[in-house]
């Protein structure tokens, strides 16, 4: 367990450790100028070059990259995640303050296509081949061909603009004090960018879902159930629920990085003030102490995602856990008393494979199989 | 759909036939433990015969070449694609083929076949499981009724009960006992009294076949060989059966396991109820069936007792007398059909 853990963080920090040193590499390879992004095309021009150099000196735009990074990296040591140029605040309270934003959206996204994908995947396979599982399909299909953006500008249009039902954009309301926003409010703003990532988001879990139900549908073990006198929806219920759940939650799990970078785009079709949208400003905005930490944070989110499904896969599976003393205590209980010549168990497994009869072993040629 | 010689109206005429000696009833001969109670058999399959719909490979092929013809004739006749698809011809596969089975009170019938010849379909049959594509025929009658789909179905887990091959059968992630308890039936207050007795009945079971009451608390994957073996039968046993229907049970289990597995389901004939007993291993078979239907081609060639096996004279088809000179205990001769026709490993 202490070895688990320990490779566990490990793997963490070399993940962390790429991530910045690929977002470092990648920022001073672009060729977007950060005094021109930043200080703007006028007042740059109004600028002697004398000023120049000295903000460029200031921002240390002329540093080797290598140093830069030793640098932020020492800083980051010491829990200084530097300063963004763009925002002139703490990276920290920058991504403190988006984050709450874009976790919350997020969060929703992630709940909703989870529970709606599980239970159109269910839907579909208990109706397999009829007009409810080519409904799910299609949907399925179309969704995962279709780009997040341009669902989230067709929602716009249609939601916002044609219909009126929700707000344009922005987290809250335009022009009312920050004090007088409702969580309604919130919650109203919130709604579209959630909805069309959680739209986007159904497909791969309902498809998986409904692929898994089949094999569960067709299992030996349904057939059993259904043979003793269960119907179908009820041996899904019972057995089938049990067995879908895991693999659609480690699926979900995983779906985490999926809704982040679906995040990025809907919040920047919405004008959203989440970390996506931030992470678009620092890219195109030189700001490389920004993304480099909008980079760390979402590396670490969709770690601990892909943690959780692991973790929850041994805890609650009962097959990944070690055997118990009970099993084995139990089968030397469970001899029946007229058993003293209890043969050498067959093991679950063993047993569950096609093995060769018991019988004589060259009897295979002989008997009628 | 009254069974004709068998009605209930005129017993005596069926019961007044000589068993032992008349060689043949009802398309099979009689074990000396083959009972008639109320005058009619535990279950009868008579002309039974199941396909499948399925789409025709080879016609659509050539279908295809067909068009292809056409269309360098007359191109602007072509079908669209989507016209071809819904189009797509079906036939139709039989895999088993007038089937006629009968399974008394008191006896264990083995069907002996070779894996693959569609032995798994007729134990379907008998449950009332068929799949979306099936088409099956025929006539079944249990406990002196003639069932059809809806009441087979309405059978499973009460008169008639599955013993399935291996703990595979069993949902991996619930425990055992709730497993052999089954799903409780009715509503409310209903319900909880089912669940209640069928509680009892389980712990009941399991002190009968000498299993612990903390092997409920297992999961499937935690039981040993003798353990799983004994708790499919608690399943098997659960509803009260009058007959459990045996899929391979004894695959996998070494030889003292598999003996004790047919003591049971001998032990449960022996008390009245009846076993179709699904099997390859006709050694196995013959040393506790009382009747033995030999199952080839998705048919049963020959329905006879386990005595006619003394004497090849005795057994009226040739592949029953093929499997009798494949016997250990004699020539061990395989000829060439069965080796080509019969026995595809």
């Amino acid at each position: 367990m202490v070895k688990y853990i320990a490779s566990q963080i490990g793997r963490f920090a070399l993940l962390l450790l790429a991530v910045a040193v690929v977002t470092f590499a990648l920022v001073s390879l672009s060729p977007v100028d950060p005094l021109q992004a930043n200080v703007g095309q006028a007042a740059l021009l109004g600028m002697s070059e004398e000023k120049r150099a000295a903000l460029a000196a200031w921002w240390g735009a002329d540093t080797p990259m290598h140093e830069r990074f030793i640098a932020w990296a020492g800083g980051l040591l010491q829990g200084d995640m530097g300063t963004s140029l763009r925002y002139n605040a703490p990276v920290a309270d920058v991504i403190a303050s988006r984050a709450a934003n874009s976790l919350v959206l997020m969060a929703a996204a992630w709940v909703v296509s989870g529970m709606l994908g599980f239970a159109l995947g269910v839907a579909a396979a208990l109706n397999e081949g009829r007009l409810i599982d080519r409904f799910v399909k299609g949907y399925c299909f179309i969704l995962a061909a279709s780009p997040t953006f341009w669902v989230g500008l067709l929602l716009l249009m249609v939601f916002s603009v044609w219909l009126g039902w929700f707000p344009l954009g922005f987290s809250v309301p335009v022009g009312v004090a920050a004090a007088d926003v409702t969580f309604a409010d919130a919650l109203h703003h919130m709604a579209l960018p959630a909805i069309t990532l959680s739209v986007v988001g159904v497909a791969n879990v309902a498809l998986h879902t409904r692929a898994k139900a089949l094999d569960v549908l067709a299992s030996d073990y349904v057939r059993f159930a259904r043979a003793r006198g269960e119907h179908r929806g009820q041996a899904m219920v019972r057995h089938g629920l049990r067995n879908l759940v895991l693999p659609a939650l480690t699926l979900q799990c995983a779906q985490i990085a999926e809704i982040f970078g679906g995040s990025v785009l809907v919040e920047e079709v919405f004008s959203y003030p989440g970390l996506g949208q931030a992470a678009v400003t620092a890219g195109l905005g030189g700001d490389v102490a920004l993304l480099a930490g909008i980079a760390l944070v979402s590396a670490a989110l969709v770690f601990a995602g892909n943690l959780a499904a692991n973790v929850i896969y041994g805890l609650v599976d009962p097959r990944m856990r070690p055997v118990r003393k009970l099993a084995r205590a139990t089968a030397a209980v469970g001899v029946p008393s007229a058993g003293a010549t209890f043969g050498p168990s067959a093991s679950p497994e063993a047993s569950a494979v096609e093995t060769t009869p018991p019988i004589p072993p060259a009897s295979d040629e002989r008997t009628p199989r | 759909m009254v069974e004709p010689r068998e009605a209930p109206a005129v017993p005596e005429a069926h019961e007044s036939l000589d068993h032992q000696r008349s060689a043949m009833h009802h398309h099979h001969s009689h074990a000396a433990d083959s009972r008639h109670g109320c005058g009619h058999h535990l279950l009868t399959v008579e002309d039974l015969s199941v396909a499948f719909r399925m789409y025709d490979e080879t016609a659509a092929e050539a279908a295809r070449t067909e068009k292809a013809g056409e269309a360098e004739e007359a191109p602007g006749r072509r079908p669209s694609a989507w016209r071809r698809y819904l189009g797509a011809p079906q036939r139709e596969v039989e895999v088993i083929h007038q089937l006629n089975l009968s399974v008394h009170e008191g006896e264990i019938v083995a069907v002996v076949g070779a894996s693959g010849s569609g032995k798994t379909l007729l134990a379907d049959a008998v449950l009332g499981l068929f799949e979306p594509n099936a088409l099956v025929r025929g006539r079944i009658w249990f406990d002196g009724e003639p069932m059809d789909a809806a009441a087979l179905a309405a059978e499973r887990g009460r008169g008639i009960a599955l013993m399935p091959q291996s703990v595979a059968s069993l949902d991996p992630l619930m425990r055992v006992g709730r497993q052999v308890e089954g799903a409780p039936r009715g509503r409310r207050a209903a319900r909880r009294a089912d669940a209640r007795r069928r509680a009892e009945r389980r712990r009941e079971l399991f002190a009968r076949y000498g299993l612990d009451e903390g092997v409920a608390r297992l999961f499937p994957h935690e039981l040993s060989g003798g353990m799983a073996r004994r708790v499919l039968l608690c399943c098997a046993l659960m509803g009260n059966p009058k007959l459990i229907v045996a899929d391979e049970p004894t695959p996998g289990l070494d030889l003292d396991l598999a003996v004790r597995a047919l003591a049971d389901l001998r032990a449960f004939a022996d008390g009245g109820g009846g076993v179709m007993l699904i099997t390859h291993d006709i050694e196995l078979a013959l040393t506790v069936a009382d009747r033995v239907a030999v199952f080839r081609d998705g048919t049963v060639v020959e329905e006879t007792a386990v005595a006619s096996f003394a004497d090849p004279a005795l057994l009226a088809h040739p592949f029953s007398r093929q499997l009798w000179h494949a016997l250990p205990e004699h020539d061990f001769a395989v000829t060439d059909t069965a080796v080509e026709r019969g026995v595809p490993c």
